[in-house]
This record gives structure tokens, C-alpha cells and sequence, in this order.
């Protein structure tokens, strides 16, 4: 083989690498909307300094909402790429469990009245509350995923089928509302900053992990317990206990997720709170290039997965879909991404590059 | 030792769908027994068993799509969505202001959705490799989506060819109750019944007797040994996928015969009650372990219990939900047993 030939090679393979690279979708997929967007208004990159209802000023304008509500949706894929590593499969009950953790903190907050003058309790008992229940929650789903081997799925129905109607029994199906305004600060802007809460709590949530991943073995042993649990039982790592641990750092980022919910609004609805936001979370998951059948993650992959479903709904709502009619559009997104992505057609396109390739050399 | 087994995978895997069948049969005829024992003779009249089943029939076609979808592995959750598609579809085209609609032709409508959702989901499933959990998550999108591109809101059907179908109603002799004036009241079914026992039927003998449904259980138990015997797994996946789009519009068209109008929150979470129901006929979502009676007496089961809740008094919605939760969750530990019991056999 000539050095010449060799190099040329590696150019072809490094090109071919870029494209098998785990970010590289995610990132493509973001490229093509925001040039999407650049091309059909350029507005939509406009960002304003307004003010707030209560006289603050605020930055407002569709990135600032991408990041603010991305943001949600970022700290629930944390979560679910843990799990889906570890477990082989993905928990479709967070936004019941959202439901019950916001409704555990109004409980904690409001106690039997409906609309308190006072908080009864600060907010970080409440929230550390929702905590506890919400990762008591993620443990049962655990226990029937590791202990009774329970496909993920299925394990996670029972949560899903109780879960809003267990909300909406913690409060006797009342709705409480809080006036108190230092309440609403973490769904929308801390007075002073116009930069909405939500982001830096979404950001904390990225650093612990961040830190979690490399300082701990968490992010290995989800990914050996993923790839074949019987020989990482035989390496000294129990599965059980790592599925366990994983489905409870879910309902961890169900909790935080759940106190921005309950934040924004100030009170809950039992069955609109985050409906459907495990779609979007999975999504987010797939859509960072993550097989959802276990095994290896990329976790900046699946948050930036998050963002771009984010992006996705807030461009369609700025071209005024409704947002009923929303879903089939995203559908669309989602199997040109999914389809991309399959293996058997990055191989496929591969093939075909690698065939162009060697009757252009022929020619030449 | 999963290799070990799944060379014995026939035996085992048929004893094992009998004995999670048996178990389900038991517990529907336990419950309704003790129903009638302990909340009187509302439940037995034929009525209120055959308004179980007028009211489920579309739940019962579903389900069995899901079971044939289950026991290749896979999963379809777009089949509630694609009711409400399917219903709204027909009574737009029924309902159209210069001319109705003629019924079989909304028929074919419904039926070409389905085999549309069936083909390119299959394809996606089947061919490309793509997990069946985002392909029809996908599909649930596009169909809930496009219902409300079709039409935003609830109405009522008024074509009289379609009410006249939708109000017939099948007289069973014999049964029946006496009212409180003393006059019979004969007890009758809807349509949509006769359609899903069919459906019942044919899949059963479609599992039982035929070569697709043989590989079903095959491609279901283990994807390498079925390629490795010959069968082709791609094809069969895909059938399994057809098939229950399908059904699911199938089972759409009997919903929108039972309510007659259509709407975009027509058979919400309907996907979620026919893995309920399969589940707890027996279904795994392992794959290869199913039975269509057994799905059967699942939607049964469910629907049973939902109405003993609501017989009891508990009016508050949420205990509903919370028994259902609970019977599945009981169900999923029954299997969990029986598969343990079978890992403890293997080994020895």
C-alpha cells in the first residue's frame, strides 16, 4: 500500500467516521432547522429585552423559550438514558410521576386549604418531599424492572395507569393554588435575572451528572449491566442493584422537573401537567443516537436531543400550527431523524459512498 | 442457558401460554362470581355481562392486534390514536354537506388507513430495523396529529344509512331479563360483537393452525433460531405489524359504530387498556408466549373490574385507574413467577 493511497483512505474513513460519530445526527438535525429557520424568518433568532408582567426585565423571543422549556425536557432525558442504558428499556410513567411529585409539593405547600395566605411549610421541604416520594416512586418501578424482571415498559404501564388519578387523591382532587410569588421563581425568572430559572437549574442538573459520570462508576456499570447483564453479574456488579439505582436518579429529575411545572403556573392540573412528555423524553433519548434497547449512551447526546425536539415544537408553533395538529408534523421529523439514524441505511449510504468512490477512482 | 431452553422453546413456551391462560380464565370467573355473590344480581343479568362485551368490542379487536404484535416481540402503541383517526375519517366522509356517504365505501376509507399505518410501520419495523416502540410512538403522533387536521371537533354522525347500522341491535333468545312492570326485555348485542368474536376466532385459528401464525411464536421466542430454521423474520415481523394496524382499524370502525360520532379524544390511551388486556391474558412482551382467548378474557378481566369499582361506589374517577394499576401490577408478578418457576426448571 503507497503512503498516498493510505491517506486518502483515511480521509474517506475519517469522513465516514464523522458521520458514524453518536453527535453527529443530533447535531445535523440541528443544523437543518435552524437553516430551516434562518431561510423562512430570520426573526426567529430575535431576542428582546421586555419586560415582565410584574415590571422585571426579561429576555423573551423563540430561543430563549427553546432554552426555558428544553430545559424540562433536558433534566427528564438525564434520567431516561440512564435508565434506558441500563435497563434495556424506557419508563413511559415520568409524566404521571411529574403529576404526583408537583402534587406532593402543593400538598406540603398548602396543607388542607385550598388557597393559603401562607406557605405552611418553605419550599425546600416541600421540594425535598417530592424528592423522596418521586424516588420512592422510581423505586417500585425499579424493583419490578431489576428484582421481578419486568420488561421496562410494561413495568412503568402500572405508574402510567395510576399515577395522575394518585395525584389528583393526594389533593382530593382539588387544585391549590399559591400566591405567594417567591414560589413561582423557579418556573419562571428569579427578580434581577433576566435569564428564566429553569436554565440554570437544567445546567446544575448537567454538571452533577457531569460529575457523577466521572467520578463514579455509574455511567460504566449501566452500560456493561445494558450490554450483557450475566457477565457483568460475573465481573462483581449487580445488575439489580444498578437498574435500581438508575430508575431512582429518574425519579430524582422527575421531582426537579416536577417543582418547575408546579412553579410556572403556581397550582397543577392532574391531567394536562407534562401529558406526553414522556414521548418527548424517549424521543430526546432516540434522537441523540442512543439504541434504546441498552448499552452504551452519550449523554450530551441525548440532552442536545432534548433541545432539538424543543426546537422542533417551538418552530412549528412559530409557522402557527396548531398545536393539536402538532403532533403528525413532528411525527414526520421524527421518522426522517429515525430513519436516517437505522443502522441498515447508515450502512446502506455508506456502501453507496464507498462504491461511488471506487468507480471514480476507476474513472480516474 | 436461554439457548438451552429455547431448543425445548416449542413445549415450553406452548405450557407456558396454557398455564398463564388458565390463570387468567380463573381469575375473570373468580371475580365475576364473587361480583355476583357479593353485589347482587345486577351482574347477573345476561344484559350486564353483554354490555361488557358492547361496550369492549373495539378494546377486543384492538388487543388482539397487540397480541399478535407482542408475541413477535414487538410493540404497536399508535392503535388508539389510529381508532380515533379511523372514526373521525369515516364521519367526516358521512357526514360531507352536499352529499352523505355511503357506509361501505367509509368502510374502505377506514380499512386503507389501516393498511397505510400497517405498511410503512411494518416497513420501518421489519426492513429498516427501527425500534417498534419509536415507529409507532411516531405513528401515534401522526395520528393524533392528522385527526384534528381532519376535523378539530366532536359531532355527531347524522347519515341515517349509518345510524340505522349503528342502532341495529342482534336479539339473543332466550335471555333476557324481567323489569320491574314485569314485561321481558330480551337482551341484544351490537354488531361490533359479532365482528370481534370473529376476529377472535380467525386469529386464534390463524396462531393455532397456520404457518404464519407458528412463526409468529418463533420469531417471538428467538429471532436467530427462527432465521436459523428458515423462517423469514423480516417477513413475519412485518405481517405481525400489518395485520395489527389492521385490526386496529378494524376495531375503530366498531368503536365508531358503538359511539357514532367522531372526535379527536375518541379512544384515548386505548393502546395502554389493549397491553393492559393482553398482558394480563398472557401475553409477555418478551414475545413467543401468547394466546388470543387469553387476550380475550383479558379485555374481560379489565372491564369487569372496572365495573365492580364503580358498582362498589367508589364514584371518585381515580379509583378506576388505581385498581386497573393494581390487577396489572398483580398480573406482571404472576408472570414473573411462572418465568422464574421455568429458569428454575431449566437449570435443573
Amino acid at each position: 500500500m503507497t503512503p498516498s493511497k493510505s491517506s486518502n483512505k483515511s480521509l474517506g474513513a475519517q469522513l465516514i467516521g464523522l458521520t458514524r460519530k453518536q453527535l453527529f445526527i443530533p447535531i445535523a438535525a440541528l443544523l437543518c432547522l435552524i437553516i430551516f429557520n434562518l431561510i423562512a424568518d430570520p426573526s426567529f433568532f430575535n431576542i428582546k429585552v421586555g419586560l415582565n408582567s410584574a415590571g422585571q426585565p426579561v429576555l423573551s423571543g423563540y430561543l430563549i423559550t427553546i432554552l426555558d422549556y428544553g430545559s424540562e425536557l433536558a433534566i427528564l432525558a438525564i434520567g431516561m438514558t440512564l435508565v434506558t442504558s441500563a435497563s434495556g428499556g424506557q419508563d413511559i410513567s415520568v409524566g404521571a410521576a411529574i403529576a404526583i411529585a408537583g402534587s406532593v409539593i402543593l400538598k406540603v405547600l398548602c396543607g388542607n386549604e385550598s388557597r393559603p395566605e401562607h406557605m405552611k411549610a418553605p419550599i425546600i421541604v416541600a421540594f425535598l418531599v417530592a424528592c423522596v416520594v418521586a424516588m420512592i416512586f422510581g423505586a417500585f418501578n425499579g424493583a419490578l424492572v431489576a428484582f421481578f424482571k419486568i420488561q421496562p415498559m410494561v413495568a412503568t404501564l402500572i405508574l402510567f395507569t395510576a399515577g395522575r388519578s394518585i395525584a389528583a387523591w393526594i389533593n382530593n382532587n382539588e387544585l391549590p393554588i399559591i400566591s405567594d410569588e417567591s414560589f413561582s421563581y423557579f418556573g419562571t425568572f428569579i427578580p434581577g435575572c433576566p435569564i428564566p430559572t429553569p436554565v440554570f437549574i437544567a445546567a446544575a442538573c448537567m454538571v452533577v451528572i457531569f460529575l457523577v459520570l466521572k467520578f463514579t462508576n455509574l455511567g460504566l456499570y449501566s452500560q456493561s449491566v445494558g450490554i450483557n447483564p450475566h457477565s457483568s453479574r460475573l465481573n462483581g456488579i449487580n445488575p439489580a442493584i444498578v437498574k435500581l439505582i438508575t430508575y431512582v436518579i429518574l425519579g430524582l429529575c422527575v421531582a426537579v422537573v416536577g417543582l418547575i411545572k408546579v412553579s410556572r403556573i403556581s397550582t397543577i392540573n392532574y391531567s394536562v401537567v407534562a401529558k406526553d412528555i414522556e414521548m418527548d423524553a424517549i424521543l430526546a433519548v432516540a434522537l441523540g443516537g442512543n439504541s434504546l434497547g441498552g448499552g452504551k449512551f452519550s449523554m450530551p447526546a441525548s440532552i442536545m436531543g432534548a433541545y432539538i425536539i424543543q426546537f422542533l415544537t417551538t418552530t412549528l408553533y412559530k409557522f402557527n400550527v396548531n398545536s393539536s395538529a402538532l403532533p403528525a408534523y413532528k411525527a414526520v421529523v421524527v421518522i426522517v431523524l429515525v430513519v436516517l439514524s437505522a443502522p441498515v441505511v447508515r450502512e446502506r449510504i455508506n456502501r453507496l459512498k464507498k462504491s461511488s468512490s471506487k468507480t471514480a477512482k476507476e474513472v480516474a | 442457558m436461554k439457548n438451552q431452553l429455547s431448543s425445548k422453546r416449542g413445549l415450553r413456551g406452548m405450557s407456558d401460554t396454557n398455564l398463564l391462560l388458565l390463570i387468567t380464565i380463573v381469575v375473570f370467573v373468580l371475580m365475576y362470581v364473587l361480583a355476583i355473590i357479593f353485589l347482587g344480581s345486577g351482574f347477573l343479568k345476561p344484559q350486564n355481562f353483554l354490555n361488557i362485551l358492547n361496550e369492549n368490542a373495539s378494546l377486543i379487536i384492538l388487543s388482539c392486534g397487540m397480541s399478535l404484535v407482542m408475541i413477535t416481540g414487538g410493540i404497536d402503541i399508535s392503535v388508539g390514536q389510529l381508532t380515533s383517526l379511523v372514526c373521525m375519517s369515516a364521519a367526516v366522509y358521512l357526514d360531507m354537506p352536499n352529499k352523505p356517504g355511503n357506509v361501505a365505501t367509509s368502510l374502505c376509507i377506514a380499512l386503507g388507513i389501516g393498511l397505510a399505518f400497517g405498511l410503512v410501520q411494518g416497513f420501518l419495523v421489519a426492513y429498516l430495523e427501527i425500534q417498534p416502540f419509536i415507529v409507532s410512538l411516531a405513528g401515534l403522533f401522526f395520528a393524533k396529529g392528522m385527526t384534528t387536521i381532519v376535523n378539530a371537533t366532536q359531532f355527531n354522525v347524522e347519515n341515517k344509512e349509518f345510524v340505522a347500522l349503528k342502532n341495529t341491535r342482534i336479539y339473543i333468545p332466550f335471555l333476557g331479563s324481567y323489569n320491574k312492570k314485569g314485561t321481558f326485555i330480551p337482551a341484544y348485542i351490537e354488531i361490533g360483537v359479532i365482528v370481534a368474536i370473529i376476529v377472535v376466532v380467525l386469529l386464534f385459528l390463524l396462531l393455532r393452525w397456520t404457518r404464519l401464525g407458528r412463526n409468529f411464536y418463533a420469531v417471538g421466542g428467538n429471532n436467530q433460531s427462527a432465521r436459523l430454521l428458515g423462517i423469514n423474520v423480516k417477513r413475519t415481523k412485518f405481517m405481525a405489524h400489518l395485520l395489527c394496524s389492521i385490526l386496529a382499524a378494524i376495531g375503530g370502525y366498531v368503536y365508531f359504530m358503538h359511539v357514532g360520532s367522531g372526535s379527536p379524544s375518541h379512544a384515548d390511551g386505548a393502546e395502554m387498556n389493549a397491553i393492559a388486556s393482553s398482558i394480563i391474558g398472557g401475553t409477555m412482551l418478551t414475545g413467543g408466549v401468547g394466546n388470543i382467548i387469553g387476550t380475550f378474557f383479558g379485555v374481560l378481566s379489565l372491564s369487569t373490574i372496572k365495573n365492580i369499582v364503580s358498582s362498589l361506589g367508589l364514584d371518585e374517577a381515580w379509583w378506576t385507574n388505581i385498581t386497573v394499576a393494581f390487577m396489572l401490577c398483580l398480573f406482571l408478578l404472576i408472570q414473573s413467577l411462572v418465568l422464574r418457576r421455568k429458569a428454575g426448571a431449566g437449570k435443573k
